[in-house]
């Protein structure tokens, strides 16, 4: 055997050991990290896709991409009825709606008899909700699952998506994204 | 005690994860028109079925939408197939849902500058494989090597 | 009782794996000469208490004693006899105690038989796997005992996952943990032969039969875990990619190269550093896929006993043995002197290459499903699935199965190209004609199934070339296991590619007394009717199935629902013809009464696991092979000690 040779076979012998050593850094790594399991949307700075839902509830009107270009920031509630999640928000949904946030909804396969159950135990903090049954809209910004809260600034651009239910200690920082969203 | 029904509370979650039902979610209404449904067209179908087999459902835990009754998966299937139909791309739709849910929703890794390492590994390892071995093989038959 | 008696024995013999090393490493020291009779002995008991510790468990939830806490929440007193056994180890703690059992049974049977190996490798052999089985054992006693007593009896069990509920699946998870396991007896002898700088064919040969038994095990495993995906599942799909999948495939893949490796180990004297280094990985590949699967640190569709607390656990013992090993092999290696050389063109030369193509393979696949984790680093998440795993995989596993054709016909050493070329031909002949039948008769296809029908077609008859010449009588039994394996992997591989390119797909509402057509295949939907099983009640479809105009058969796919624990299951039907497979899948109801219903025809599919079997029985050919030899050269020894003392005796 050459000297090259030599020289090259005793690096490749502690090749094995750095590549598991890479392998244990890396899942350390992954098993400290915080548990990630949302998809972020990546929708993030775009305008909403158009569309026009039929209304939900008989109370309140469908929903347009053009609702949300008025001038003055909103929320977009995805949510449907058959969602726990979306009925442990409810006060905080109520709560920003009391404060003059205008929050539209998109009610996500969901029936309208069973959306104004919802609405009657729940309350409903909503001035328009649009009928979504083939997940148009929630595909059309990202979302991937209910309940999702977005900020929509006046010109109907998406600035800020919050995943799952809103606790009462986010609602603060949702009206600080909905303060940004208006500057 | 406690300790037991909290585990067994997560052996039980966990059952329902497995099944890809969420647990407490479970919507009545049927299933959009062509999360079921095959196009009437053979080759567009064929098309779309190609798309789906490599999109990713969210909902679940490692599946393609082609793969999973969860009923997101189906509204994408839905989206897919009446995309198809009206004369869409697979390439243009797969870029319009990573457009919206980032390289994750797609299986086939996308063209970009941190997939590179990926798609250079089979050389890398080819280039590595050639690098040891040279020398290692007797050069002359006649030479017995004693 | 039995359940602390159980425990107790297991106590008995972690302390009794403690003096195993403890003698072993004595044993190995100068003037440590006494202990060496005893390690031998030491490994034999701590099997026999281990088998006694898992026969305790198994009685307990045969009996479904409901005051130990593993019964009372994996099982149920109302679950048919096969699932109280099978929830035994269809757990996290029954598992691993499994898993020391299979250990230290090994352990002493290499004690009890193993007598080609020089003595104080044997010993460092016994020494390592008691290391080993320490490990495992803390992680039994201390965070993970099977035999914990509930305070009070809780009046029923929790049950077993629905999922769990096939016997299928019963006997999958014990399958591929025998051949994960076994592969830790490989992952020993390599220790022993590197503490004793003993790396050579008697060590080879001393591995092998263990290395080839794993490998049947894993091969079985996979083969039944991905038959129970295909019909559980409901969408008629058979590899996903998924992590726990490759988790599965990786020690195969390493285990594949480590049995060609240590033939020629064994055969040739030669790759005597790479050898060792596989059977190091081999076993590395076994924990790491064992990690994957427990710690939940990636994403899966058959995600069950996550817990990542248990990952942790598995991590430091992967880390102590593996990173130990690694390191041993570091300053060892280059002390094992290179083997005997050879000649590009010659058996070994093919053997490096196949080596060198599993061993691709198997890089790809890790990379692959750690890929997305390394991305998040990088704030990136990403999915790698079947369009970067096919292709990618494919330009290492295609030209290995050319060179499936090719290399058994090599001698060893050297070779001339000319020798073969007339034999070549023939499997080179089947699959350009395949390639070009495919591309006149079916070009709208895919190139990889293309390709993989090509391929399969040429290895399906290359693979029994090797025979071509021998007396088929005198032909040792590994020749024909070697040729059954390589068979089995071409048609394995026509099945796949068939099922790939010739499936054909139907989705249909259908009311009751309608029919749909599938392929070749006309079907008519009788009724739906709920019926009742053990534990579960189900809505039954009563499907009839006609092949062109052949008799019509009954299927009934079901959609189960489970009561104790609750949850749901689709049970799909198949009905199996030679040249195809027809899957039926029962949906939910629609609005207008209709029945949500899935087919699928997918012709040559069965050929799919049927190769994996074949592959299998290739195994058990070869290991019969070689164990009957074994015992003959063993007896043929006695006889020729036997004589020397007569012949002593009469001087």
């Amino acid at each position: 055997m050459s000297e090259a040779t030599a020289k090259r076979s005793s690096l490749a012998i502690w090749l094995p050991l750095a590549l598991f050593g890479a392998f244990f850094v890396l899942v350390i790594w992954g098993l400290v990290r915080p548990a990630d399991r949302e998809v972020a949307s990546a929708f993030i700075g775009k305008p909403l896709p158009q569309f026009a839902l039929e209304a939900a509830a008989q109370d309140r009107p469908g929903l347009s991409t053009a609702d949300f270009k008025t001038g003055k920031p909103k929320l977009l509630n995805v949510f449907a009825s058959w969602c726990v999640p979306c009925a442990i928000e409810a006060p905080q949904m109520d709560a920003l709606a009391k404060r003059g946030v205008e929050i539209h909804g998109v009610a996500i396969r969901d029936r309208s008899e069973d959306v104004a159950r919802f609405l009657a135990t729940n309350g409903n903090p909503f001035t328009r909700i649009g009928k979504d049954d083939v997940s148009e809209v929630q595909v059309g910004i990202g979302s991937s699952g209910v309940p999702e809260t977005f900020v929509i600034d006046g010109k109907g651009v998406i600035r800020y998506q919050h995943i799952g239910e809103i606790r009462p200690e986010d609602v603060d920082l949702i009206l600080r994204k909905l303060a940004e969203a208006g500057q | 005690m406690t300790r037991f029904v909290k585990q067994f509370a997560g052996a039980l979650l966990l059952v329902l994860l497995a099944l890809a039902h969420p647990a407490t979610a479970q919507d009545l209404l049927p299933p959009a028109p062509y999360a079921y449904k095959q196009l009437e067209d053979p080759a567009l179908e064929a098309k779309a079925q190609a798309l789906m087999e490599t999109l990713r459902c969210l909902k679940c835990q490692s599946q393609a939408i082609s793969d999973s009754d969860a009923p997101m998966a189906g509204d994408m299937r839905h989206q897919v197939r009446t995309r198809i139909a009206a004369g869409e791309e697979p390439e243009a739709i797969r870029t319009w849902l990573v457009e919206r849910y980032g390289d994750y929703v797609s299986y086939a890794p996308q063209n970009k500058p941190i997939m590179w390492p990926l798609f250079a590994a089979p050389l890398f390892i080819l280039v590595m494989a050639a690098l040891l071995l040279r020398g290692r093989f007797r050069r002359d038959p006649k030479d017995t090597g004693k | 009782m039995i359940a602390e008696l159980g425990l107790a024995v297991l106590w008995m013999a972690a302390a009794l794996a403690v003096l195993q090393l403890f003698a072993g490493v004595v044993a190995l020291r100068p003037g440590g000469a006494a202990m060496i009779g005893l390690v031998r002995p030491l490994a034999i008991m701590q099997g026999v208490l281990v088998a006694i510790s898992f026969m305790a468990l198994i009685d307990l939830f045969l009996e479904t004693d409901l005051t130990v806490k593993l019964v009372a929440e994996n099982s149920h007193s109302m679950k048919p006899f096969i699932f109280k056994l099978a929830g035994t180890w269809g757990n996290h703690e029954g598992s691993m105690l499994l898993w020391v059992t299979i250990m230290a049974m090994s352990g002493g049977i290499v004690a009890l038989v193993e007598k080609r190996l020089r003595e104080d490798t044997l010993i460092a052999t016994l020494a390592g796997q008691a290391f080993v089985s320490i490990g495992f054992y803390a992680f039994l006693l201390l965070s993970s005992n099977p035999f914990e007593r509930l305070p009070k009896a809780v009046p029923e069990g929790a049950g077993l996952n629905p999922l769990l509920q096939d016997v299928g699946l019963a006997f999958h998870p014990p399958t591929l943990y025998v051949g994960y396991v076994g592969l830790s007896v490989a992952f020993s002898f390599a220790i022993g032969a590197l503490v004793t700088r003993d790396v050579g064919p008697a060590f080879a040969r001393a591995m092998r039969p263990w290395v080839l038994g794993a490998w049947i095990f894993l091969t079985i495993g996979i083969t039944a875990g991905s038959y129970w995906a295909y019909y559980t599942l409901g969408w008629g799909g058979w590899w996903f990619w998924d992590p726990v999948e490759n988790a599965s495939l990786m020690p195969w893949l390493a285990a594949t190269a480590l049995l060609h490796s240590a033939s020629v180990l064994a055969s040739r004297n030669a790759l005597r550093a790479w050898t060792v280094m596989l059977g190091v990985i081999a076993f590395s590949m076994s924990m790491v896929g064992t990690f994957l699967v427990r710690s939940g640190i990636l994403t899966s569709v058959h995600a069950f006993a996550v817990d990542p607390e248990r990952g942790s656990f598995i991590l430091a013992l992967l880390a102590i043995y593996i990173g130990g090993a690694l390191a041993l092999f570091g300053f060892r290696a280059s002390t094992v002197t290179e083997g005997e050389r050879f000649s590009l063109f010659s058996r070994e030369g093919s053997l490096v290459f196949n080596n060198v193509m599993l061993c691709g393979t198997l890089a790809i696949v890790l990379l692959g499903t750690l890929y997305p984790l390394m991305t998040e680093a990088f704030d990136a998440k990403v999915s790698v699935g079947p369009p970067y795993f096919n292709p990618v995989s494919a330009i290492f596993v295609i030209p290995m199965m050319l060179m499936m054709s090719v290399g058994p016909l090599l001698r060893w050493r050297r070779d001339k190209p000319g020798r073969i070329t007339a034999l070549v031909a023939i499997p080179a002949l089947i699959t350009a004609l395949g390639l070009l039948a495919v591309v006149v008769f079916a070009p709208s296809i895919r190139i990889l199934p293309i390709l993989g029908i090509a391929v399969g077609a040429g290895l399906a008859v290359g693979s029994w070339l090797p025979l071509k010449g021998r007396n088929l009588r005198r032909t040792p039994l590994s020749v024909y296991g070697m040729v059954v394996a390589h068979f089995g992997i071409g048609v394995a591989l026509l099945g796949a590619a068939s099922e790939s390119a010739f499936s054909t797909e139907r989705l249909a509402a259908m009311a009751v007394g309608d029919t749909q057509q599938v392929g070749p295949i006309t079907v008519k939907l009788l009724a739906i009717a709920p019926v009742a099983g053990p534990n579960w009640t189900a809505l039954d479809a009563t499907v009839t199935a006609s092949y062109k105009d052949s008799a019509p058969v009954t299927l009934h796919p079901q959609a189960r629902t489970f009561s104790s624990p609750p949850g749901e299951r689709t049970e799909s039907a198949l009905h199996t013809r030679w040249n195809g497979q027809l899957y039926a899948v029962l949906g939910n109801e629609g609005d207008d009464g209709r029945w949500q219903m899935r087919f699928w025809w997918k012709p040559f599919v069965p050929l799919l696991w049927l190769g994996g079997l074949l592959v299998a029985l290739g195994g058990i050919l070869s290991l019969l092979g070689r164990v009957a030899h074994d015992v003959r050269r063993l007896r043929a020894e006695d006889k020729i000690a036997y004589r020397k003392a007569r012949l002593e005796q009469v001087k």
